[in-house]
């Protein structure tokens, strides 16, 4: 099982030499003449003006937070599906509680307006 | 472990890294050849017999155009980016069986390059971890179409990637087993393949595999006609094509990973098993090429409206019909 991880290790080397041989053979080949308005920006042929490293507002903030409690729903699904099929009725009736409850978050969230446009 | 054993995993490394390689550079004449058919056009026709040379000509040329950083990017991010959206892409294939174990020199090899036993959870892993290219390469291009591309991109994978994971739940509690290679294994027949047992679970998985890839109708992040080229704007030359390729890469592994867990891989009669994985993966493929020439782009707050109150609804259903079914 560790060969296998290394294997795929090996494959992520051989990607990143793939990507590493490209630059450094495209620049061997391409031209290289920068000048001052090449090196804008582009907005549309306008003057690139402000920064644009700048404060934003984050239109989704709320559906991230869901999307973390629900991230670690499924994560907690995973180990559940896998061996379901020895586990029977019970393991069935409490997880389908644990969704209940965790769906009945996002109706309330939901219900209180914050999985709309902000 | 001895010469043999590690040449071979090498040699088997190499041929499938170059196969992927071709069929991402083919993909791109593909795509505009099934595009210009379906608009009545004719596509990429004159470089080669039937334009076959033409994605040759596409790399030449890309790879001789002046690579461009704008003044006030980050360099060292903005040079990272490419790289950090294309070695992700390439790493799901890892996990996928291509055929059936082979024996050669009185040894038995697995065609996969990695055949651990939580493929899945592997590739859930690795797709999420492509969106990182996308916003870090939008950001440090400072400038402001990127900028918007990724910020879009974040949000599509908030309302993606949790519907991807609930969609396979319904896979593993009729397959129990992560294990790519075991999951092929159990749809020796066409009627055991997991389609038959999870409809409802292939088309959330096929819908989340179009938006993890940020395709049409989910490719908003690029979005060409309203954010010029979304978080790619600023990119030229062969960082453009990282990013470009990274996107054929993206759409193969996911018809691979389609393929592999819905419709039984390798599995088929009379033809070898390669030749069938290929059929599958090229059928897929048609249908991204389809969709994108079918569909309009969402809305981003319709998208979002979608991920989380039919999508994420429905993965549930599917979960709790699964287990209904599965326990009577």
């Amino acid at each position: 099982m560790v060969g296998n991880y290394g294997y795929a290790g090996v494959w992520v080397l051989v990607g990143i030499g793939f990507v590493l041989f490209t630059f450094f053979f495209a620049r061997l080949i391409r031209p290289q003449r920068p000048n001052p308005n090449k090196l804008k920006n582009y907005e549309c042929g306008e003057f690139p003006f402000s920064d644009s490293q700048l404060q934003f507002n984050v239109r989704y903030y709320i559906f991230a937070l869901i999307f973390v409690i629900f991230d670690v729903e499924v994560v907690f699904l995973f180990p559940w599906a896998v061996v379901f099929k020895s586990l029977g009725l019970f393991a069935f009736v409490e997880m389908l509680i644990f969704i209940a409850i965790l769906l009945f978050g996002l109706a309330y969230a939901w219900k209180k307006g914050a999985l709309k446009w902000v | 472990m001895d010469i043999l054993s590690l040449s071979l995993i090498v040699a088997k490394v190499v041929v499938i890294f170059a196969g992927l390689m071709l069929m991402v550079a083919y993909m791109t004449l593909f795509e505009r050849r099934i595009v210009a058919f379906i608009q009545g056009r004719k596509g990429p026709n004159r470089v080669g017999p039937q334009g076959l040379l033409q994605p040759l000509a596409d790399a030449l040329k890309l790879l001789s155009k002046e690579d461009v950083t704008p003044a006030g990017a980050n360099k060292i991010i903005f040079n990272l980016a490419p790289v950090i959206t294309f070695v992700p892409a390439l790493l799901t294939i890892a996990v996928v069986p291509v055929a059936d174990n082979l024996i050669l020199f009185g040894r038995e090899i697995s065609m996969v390059i990695s055949d651990i036993n939580i493929g899945i959870l592997f590739i859930l892993a690795i797709a999420s971890l492509g969106v990182y290219g996308i916003i870090l390469g939008g950001w440090s291009s400072n400038s402001k179409y990127p900028l918007l591309g990724s910020l879009r991109s974040s949000a599509q994978m908030v309302s993606y990637e949790v519907a991807l994971g609930l969609a396979l739940v319904g896979l593993l509690m009729v397959s129990g087993s992560f294990s790519l290679s075991e999951i092929v294994h159990q749809q020796s027949s066409i009627l055991e393949w997991n389609i038959i047992k999870q409809p409802l679970g292939f088309v959330l998985f096929a819908i989340c595999a179009l938006a993890e890839s940020n395709r049409i109708p989910f490719d908003l992040p690029e979005a060409e006609a309203e954010l010029v080229g979304g978080y790619n704007t600023e990119f030229s030359g062969i960082k453009f094509a990282m990013f470009f390729m990274a996107e054929y890469a993206n759409i193969i592994a996911s018809s691979a990973v389609i393929t592999t867990l819905y419709f039984g891989g390798w599995q088929g009669p009379i033809l070898p098993p390669i030749v069938w994985f290929l059929i599958k993966v090229v059928f897929f493929l048609f249908g991204f090429v389809w969709v994108r020439a079918t569909l309009p782009r969402f809305r981003y707050d319709q998208l979002m409206r979608f991920g989380w109150l039919v999508l994420l609804p429905l993965a549930l259903l599917n979960i709790l019909i699964t287990g209904i079914v599965l326990v009577l």
